[in-house]
């Protein structure tokens, strides 16, 4: 079953695509080129919000849709959830 | 090959509707009372209040004028009875949709008082509804159908699977010739580079910025923190948007993949030929699609991830949503369930010829969700105070 789906290949964060609990193996799917992936999750990924698939450094830029979509203001850890708490827009 | 056809209503001007609504439109705020009681006389006329018409002036008052007389104009509208306090504006509404060659009327309250304008207008209210109830659908083809999309209470699922089912729907009808619609100027922000690279033509590239960098400037001027919790909005955030650059790459898909938009529109300004065209629009759902049928616009495309249950009274919404948890719990609401993209069990492909099917059913007459509902929202948009 596909539990989180990732957009493109150059993207650090994938998208539950179902509820996923802590310390799963999360089954995931590139959209572009229909590959596999799998994830150990760190938290709970509630469906449609974004989990880390590498490391990702303060400063830095999430990258999903193969674009920069905000700053990093909290290092991140691969299985973590990504949202405002670590995420902040470069914009506004 | 040719395009499917359509059972509609082709109007005076040549334009097609998909729907033979008598309107009672009101010009101000004062006049709302008279057009509810004349449509609660006259079964089957719709009455449209609003919360404006009085003392606005310069570009807020053109834009305004253009939005009623564009909402009067709409091919989903047979006929129309006006109702202001004073003749002069209410004959400005009453000319601009007359152009159409529709039937139209106005009346006025100023010295004859409300009880005797709403028996004046009542009689005239149940002459056109006579009169359209006899109107024909005849055959029109798709193309003819103009289409606007907006999405609303997005979340990730509005990327990955309902906005870019819209796409493939819209790269579909646009190589039928069709006219079509996109916006939502603040919600391009972090996206805005990728709009202007999908320009047909250097100029519309520029139509385009210009309309951006002034609806940027309007956000500067007036914001006082980063709009976290407005843009993206509250519902936005607990689907796990988290930035405006993540909702406006997610937003774009509506665009398909091979769209170039012809021109880019300034508010409710009807476009002057088929192909995509950007129209200026706050993201507020009620708001946009009101200037979208006030544009001319005969169906929209809503997709939602956490569940906005937005209505038009005159344009038909078509919802639909990627969400399982929305398709479950807010079925009443969704006219197409997409969610089996989520699940791997669905390509884009057949996704775009189902929103395509659901289109030509309510083009035929299927109601939406909305419609059967009653969700009629008609929102004006105020670019500033009255005098």
């Amino acid at each position: 079953m596909i539990q989180f789906l990732v957009h493109e290949k150059a993207d650090n964060v994938g998208v539950a695509a179902v509820d996923i609990k802590t310390g799963e193996v999360a089954q995931g799917l590139y959209m572009d080129s229909q590959e596999s992936l799998e994830m150990k999750t760190l938290q709970d990924i509630p469906l449609g919000h974004k989990i880390a698939l590498t490391d990702i450094a303060a400063d830095t830029s999430v990258i999903k849709y193969g674009a920069d979509i905000g700053r990093v203001v909290a290092e991140i850890k691969a299985g973590e959830h990504v949202h405002t708490q670590n995420l902040k827009t470069r914009r506004w | 090959m040719s395009n499917p056809t359509v059972m509609a209503y082709r109007r005076e001007n040549g334009r097609v509707g998909i729907r033979n609504h008598v309107v009672i439109l009101p010009l101000d705020d004062l006049s709302n009372s008279a057009c509810e009681k004349v449509a609660f006389n006259i079964k089957g006329c719709k009455a449209l209040p609003h919360a404006y018409g009085r003392l606005q002036f310069g570009e807020d008052l053109q834009l305004f004028f253009r939005t009623l007389i564009g909402t009067g104009a709409n091919p989903n509208v047979a006929a129309v009875v006006v109702i202001g306090i004073e003749p002069e504006w209410t004959n400005i509404i009453v000319d601009g949709i007359a152009e159409t060659g529709k039937p139209v009327t106005g009346f006025s309250i100023e010295r004859h008082g409300e009880i005797k304008t709403v028996e004046m207008a009542s009689w005239k209210a149940k002459e056109y509804m006579h009169w359209a109830s006899e109107l024909k659908r005849e055959e029109c083809d798709l193309g003819e159908i103009w289409v606007s999309t907006k999405c609303g209470e997005s979340d990730t699922t509005s990327g990955l699977a309902s906005n870019p089912t819209v796409g493939n729907a819209f790269d579909k009808l646009v190589a039928m010739g069709a006219t079509l619609s996109f916006g939502e100027t603040s919600e391009i922000t972090g996206g805005e580079m990728i709009v202007k690279e999908r320009a047909a033509t250097p100029e519309a590239a520029e139509q385009f910025m210009a309309l951006f960098d002034r609806y940027a400037e309007m956000i500067d001027r007036n914001k006082t923190d980063d709009l976290s919790g407005s843009q993206p909005t509250k519902g936005n955030i607990a689907g796990g948007l988290t930035t405006i650059e993540e909702k406006a790459m997610g937003n774009i898909q509506k665009i398909g993949r091979k769209c170039q938009y012809v021109g880019a529109l300034d508010k409710a300004v009807t476009p002057t030929g088929p192909g995509l065209w950007y129209m200026d629009s706050s993201s507020a759902a009620a708001e946009a699609v009101t200037l979208w049928a006030a544009a001319g616009f005969v169906a929209h495309f809503f997709p939602t991830g956490q569940g906005n249950i937005i209505g038009n009274p005159i344009e038909p919404v078509i919802k639909l949503t990627a969400n399982p948890r929305t398709a479950g719990d807010m079925s009443e609401h969704i006219d197409y369930d997409c969610s089996a993209i989520l699940r791997g069990e669905m390509t884009l492909e057949e996704s775009g010829d189902n929103l395509m099917e659901m289109l030509i059913r309510t083009c035929n007459g299927r109601l939406t969700a909305q419609e059967v509902l009653g969700h009629e929202e008609y929102v004006l948009t105020k670019l500033y105070e009255s005098a």
